[in-house]
């Protein structure tokens, strides 16, 4: 009797030692383990956690009622044409096309080396700029908001260039989404997606050909 | 010669703590989780390097696979019903309140809306198997794809719309949608990627 009670402690010897049934406390806890296992493999396979990207993109509208005067606001100084093509191939030129040199378009690839470092040359005092900012905000010199605010001031300056992209029908959405990420990756503020025309089909054309298309008129 | 004497160890182990752990886990599945949307067509979507995540309400998502079908879907179950009254009198069909209550379940939808009546008629199971095969007609004779956009605007004003096609789409189709969405001057939208490590991008 005396070893149960030491053996018990001190709650015992307040309710002056009567004789209480110890009842186990032990619960099995295996089914409810069961059960949440199979919960949780029911929300891993029933579920996605990463939520999907997205890329916010406005248009322009296609209303007749903005005039040439407009459409032509772009110097020509600081427009870079893309014309995304099939074969995840992308030419470029700048400024305006010369369609008598076919050599002033230029192939290009999606790759780093490709698109990407001509785009970083055009816009390298912007580039520049920004990860100069990118770094005081890293050591909070300055806050998120002053930051985007002076990201987008940078991006729409002067100087910096205009891309147009047109992508013709054999590209593929991948390519698109690639020249939009470009830009981003670029920081090119000023952007359009247009729709290609015969002229720039006509420039490719004679691309492949080496000018033999025009050839004959510039001489 | 002594007899080894073998302790006996209960085999009883204490479930408490593994018990703790998976109703930790199932919590954070619970909260960090959003549910997969059955979808008619297996999309691969492109990757970028863009970090905005997508709206969680308000969301008309249009689903493009590589051959180039239409499919889309919405968050709200009144907006899809309601939008289906708008464009079936716009075509000058009517639903009754069954098929509107079979349409309300499925979650991704691309039907011709002449073939609509036949398909709220299948089962749940065939009309899974069938709607792989539809999609909203989108061409410039007959762009229904126009219609069911400008009627889910009506009935929503605050959804935006999110383009989600595979990434061997053809150009030509994604310019097919977009002109469609600018001549309802719907000229913002959000374009659905992937997350694309740019350092992977870089080699």
């Amino acid at each position: 009797m005396a070893e149960i009670q030491s053996n018990e402690g001190g709650g015992k010897k307040k309710k002056g030692g009567s004789k209480q049934k110890k009842i186990s406390v032990h619960v099995d806890f295996t089914p409810m383990v069961d059960m949440n296992m199979l919960l949780i493999t029911f929300f891993m396979l029933c579920t996605s956690l990463s939520k999907p990207q997205t890329m916010e993109i406005s248009m322009p509208t296609n209303d007749n009622k903005i005039t040439e005067k407009d459409k032509d606001a772009v110097k020509a100084s600081e427009a870079v044409t893309l014309l995304l093509t099939g074969g995840d191939s992308v030419f470029y030129y700048t400024g305006q096309a010369n369609v008598k040199d076919y050599s002033s378009l230029k192939l290009s690839s999606y790759k780093a080396d490709g698109l990407r470092a001509f785009l970083l040359k055009r816009n390298t005092e912007a580039v520049n700029k920004i990860n100069d900012l990118k770094e005081q905000k890293v050591q909070l010199k300055i806050s998120q908001e002053q930051f985007k605010k002076q990201v987008s001031e940078i991006k729409g300056g002067k100087g910096t260039p205009t891309v147009i992209i047109k992508a013709s029908d054999r590209a593929t959405y991948k390519n698109l989404i690639d020249a939009l990420d470009e830009m981003q990756i670029c920081n090119i503020g000023k952007y359009v997606i247009d729709k290609i025309t015969p002229g720039d089909n006509f420039l490719i054309k004679n691309f492949r050909n080496k000018g033999a298309l025009t050839q004959g008129t510039s001489k | 010669m002594s007899k080894v004497k073998v302790a006996r160890k209960s085999t009883r182990i204490d479930m408490t703590a593994m018990s703790d752990v998976t109703v930790l886990l199932l919590t954070f599945f619970m909260l960090t989780s959003t549910f997969v949307k059955k979808e008619p067509v297996q999309v691969t979507t492109p990757g970028s390097v863009s970090e905005i995540k997508i709206p969680e309400t308000n969301i008309l998502s249009i689903l493009i696979d590589p051959k180039g079908k239409v499919f889309m879907s919405m968050d709200k179950q009144a907006d899809m019903v309601n939008t289906l009254d708008s464009v079936g009198s716009h075509y000058g069909v009517t639903f009754t309140e069954q098929e509107k209550k079979k349409f309300k379940i499925a979650q991704t939808f691309g039907i011709p809306i002449k073939s609509m009546k036949a398909y709220l008629a299948l089962k749940g199971e065939e009309q899974d198997k069938v709607l792989g095969n539809y999609g909203i007609p989108t061409d410039s004779l007959d762009n229904q794809f126009k219609v069911w956009i400008q009627k889910a605007k009506a009935v929503n004003p605050a959804f935006r719309i999110a383009i989600k096609a595979d990434q061997k789409t053809p150009y030509k189709v994604i310019k097919n949608v977009m002109n469609s969405l600018l001549d309802l001057r719907e000229n913002r939208y959000n374009l659905i990627t992937s997350l694309k490590n740019e350092t992977a991008n870089k080699k």
